[in-house]
């Protein structure tokens, strides 16, 4: 019954009869936008969406934290500036394959070929420039290419021909195994020598350069903040307290600070200082934005959602349902190509089972991170935030000199925990339907 | 009389060898509303989905407004402001009450969302319908009862100034309670001047809205009455076949 309650809005006097209602229009607000009250309206307001099941990545940062102070009080070597350096930079790939899978996820789909997506374009990257020769900008060219074509390859199936995402994929998945294998040859390696390419992940900003990335992190969200403000000032519609856009602001200056402070102290162990943050962490920031931006301000991200929600319903408003899963397909290769780029970078070279372990990992940090596996629902910031719980399980857990498979059996109850969440927030947003 | 906004003439449908329809006469006048009934396979729904452009008629005349008009996609219903209301609702639950009136046809500035405007509009249209059960707009649609959604999607259907709304069944899942409501949400639909047909199992709910009722039976217009001029008996008698109407046809 919680809706059928929600008159309790700030009505005068509601009309009774419809003329009278029609000459009332716009002299009272008899349905609210959400936006009203204060500060204290608004956090009241998401409290109550987090306990009707929508809980976005907020059991995610919570593990972050938790797992984070757990291994600082088992491991003298966590909280150091060298390991958490070394933290970002290993979380790198997967928050990237992570970001390229929230895609198709939102869509109800998956691409199990994702991750030999990312190894076979290296393969085909590293030995375009090794064998062939080739100018590295030229062979990038090329892997971002042949990353698009692989991406309309899986959406012509899926999209056109109907046949099931799992399917198209796992083909690819165990395809592509072979052909690296055809190209580099079992036991073979080839070691990455473009030093662009290895600087994603070994070079760093100047000190200056890391606070220069905060700041126009600032300025691109105080800038999208009051732009929407305006808009709707303009639109007539109520904003939000303006304290909210502070209160952001603030949030994202002081954990930014503390990071860009960490990571700009000397954490190498020779003569030679290491310091700075590491590119890749723009590299990804940017990205992250860019996507963000497109899912939730454009047509093609609001019909990725639409799509994912309610095929059907999407269709009957005029979306392109083919076009849109097509394309989404698209972007997931085209980033996984990146995954590829920051994983080559990190490890320095690349091998015939490149990319193979990896693909189940990322969207394990999807799920992690609270993106529905059934679609509809789900950021690029929760497969982020889920990338980085799962890299601090691997971390924490090297550290410790565990074996390896505590790792894996670790993990794999974390992705379970976190399905479980899904599945019970899921069960709870939906259950209002029945109460009607 | 005043001139139907929709009228239809002899229109014909068959699906092989299926004669759904039969030269079937309808006609839908601004600001009144149509109830079309009729038992399972009569042609209910064919006769709509060419209204809707879904599947063309075979044969037959369709004048809106007096004009011979083609009605081969949904583009050209939705261009001449005619909208449906599906009986299996038509909304994503994941988006809010805003972005699913929208969807498909958002507003933009610049290139992106203009999320302002679109809000205005949305509350505006809810509030010309005197819809009063949603507390917000932008409550996610799976927090919606029943009855809130079949209000979410028959704004849909006229936040663009639709002139005919078709609405396929909209009570047959609600209770007594959402059914009143969605009903007194479509008299105020007829009352802005909005051409209604509705099709509806449920002759109680016909005859307290309709202005007009019409009878299919077996691909066949049997009657097409108004509703001050007949009782339940004889619709359900026209229904079955076990009656014959003489009068005019209204």
């Amino acid at each position: 019954m919680s809706g059928e309650q929600g008159t309790s809005a700030p009505t005068s006097t509601p009309p009774t009869d419809s003329t009278t209602a029609l000459s009332a229009l716009s002299t009272e607000a008899l349905i609210g936008s959400g936006q009203e009250g204060g500060l204290m309206d608004q956090v009241r307001a998401w409290l109550q969406r987090v306990r009707g099941g929508d809980m976005g990545a907020l059991p995610a940062v919570g593990g972050f934290v938790v797992l984070s102070i757990l291994f600082t009080i088992l491991s003298p070597f966590f909280f150091t500036e060298r390991n958490f350096a070394n933290l970002l930079t290993q979380a790198a790939t997967l928050v990237m394959l992570g970001m390229a899978l929230v895609f198709v996820l939102l869509l109800g789909e998956i691409d199990l070929s994702a991750g030999v997506t990312a190894g076979l374009t290296m393969v085909i990257f590293v030995v375009l420039i090794a064998v062939v020769n080739l100018n590295w900008v030229l062979a990038l060219a090329i892997a971002f290419l042949t990353g698009i074509a692989i991406g309309t390859f899986i959406g012509f199936f899926v999209a056109k021909v109907g046949i099931p995402s799992f399917v198209v994929t796992l083909g690819l998945f165990l395809g592509f195994q072979g052909l690296e294998l055809i190209i580099i040859g079992a036991g073979g390696l080839y070691r990455v020598e473009t030093p662009e390419i290895l600087a994603i992940q070994n070079g760093t900003l100047p000190p200056w350069g890391g606070w220069v990335m905060l700041a126009v992190m600032l300025a691109i969200s105080a800038g999208t903040s009051f732009l929407d403000r305006s808009r709707r000032t303009r639109a007539g519609v109520p904003n939000r307290t303006i304290a909210l856009v502070w209160a952001k602001l603030i949030t994202i200056l002081v954990l930014g600070g503390i990071v860009v402070a960490i990571l700009n102290q000397n954490r190498g162990t020779g003569f030679k200082a290491i310091e700075g943050v590491p590119i890749v962490v723009p590299i990804t920031l940017a990205i992250l934005w860019l996507g963000t931006f497109v899912l939730d301000r454009t047509k093609f991200g609001r019909y990725i959602y639409a799509v994912g929600g309610n095929a059907e319903a999407a269709r009957r408003s005029g979306v392109k349902v083919a076009t849109i899963r097509w394309c989404a397909f698209i972007v997931c290769s085209s980033l996984a190509v990146v995954a590829g780029l920051f994983s080559i970078s990190k490890v320095g070279s690349v091998d015939a089972a490149a990319g193979r372990d990896i693909v189940l990992s990322g969207v394990a940090a999807a799920v992690v991170g609270g993106v529905s596996l059934f679609g509809g629902r789900g950021r690029l910031i929760h497969a982020a935030i889920g990338a980085l719980v799962i890299a601090v399980i691997t971390n924490g857990l090297g550290l410790l000199n565990l074996p390896a498979g505590v790792n894996y059996a670790v993990t794999g109850g974390v992705l379970i925990l976190a399905a479980t969440v899904d599945a019970i927030s899921r069960k709870r947003a939906g259950g209002s339907i029945l109460r009607t | 009389m005043d001139q139907p906004i929709i009228e239809l003439r002899g229109v014909v449908k068959s699906f092989g060898p299926v004669d759904v329809l039969k030269g079937v006469n309808f006609t839908a006048y601004p600001g009144k509303i149509t109830a079309l009934v009729g038992d399972n396979g009569a042609g209910k729904s064919t006769l709509i989905k060419g209204l809707a452009g879904v599947q063309p008629y075979d044969d037959g005349e369709v004048l809106f407004n007096g004009e011979p008009v083609n009605l081969h996609t949904p583009r050209d219903a939705a261009h001449l402001g005619i909208e449906v209301v599906y009986q299996d609702l038509a909304l994503c639950d994941n988006l809010d009450i805003v972005q699913n009136m929208f969807l498909g046809r958002e507003e933009l500035a610049a290139g992106t969302f203009d999320e302002g405007v679109m809000e205005r509009e949305a509350a505006e249209t809810l509030r010309q319908l005197s819809v009063r059960t949603v507390k917000s707009v932008r409550q996610k649609v799976s927090s919606l009862s029943g009855g809130q959604r079949q209000t979410v999607a028959i704004a849909r259907s006229v936040l663009k100034k639709a002139k005919v709304v078709i609405l396929d069944e909209p009570t047959a899942a609600l209770g007594v309670a959402q059914t009143a409501q969605v009903l007194a949400l479509v008299k105020r639909l007829a009352e802005q001047g909005v051409s209604v047909v509705i099709i509806s199992h449920n002759l109680v709910d016909v005859f307290e809205v309709a202005d007009y009722i019409s009878v299919l039976y077996l691909g066949q217009m049997v009657a097409s009455v108004e509703t001050s001029k007949t009782t339940n008996e004889d619709v359900i008698g026209y229904i079955t076949g076990a009656k014959t109407y003489e009068g005019e046809h209204a």
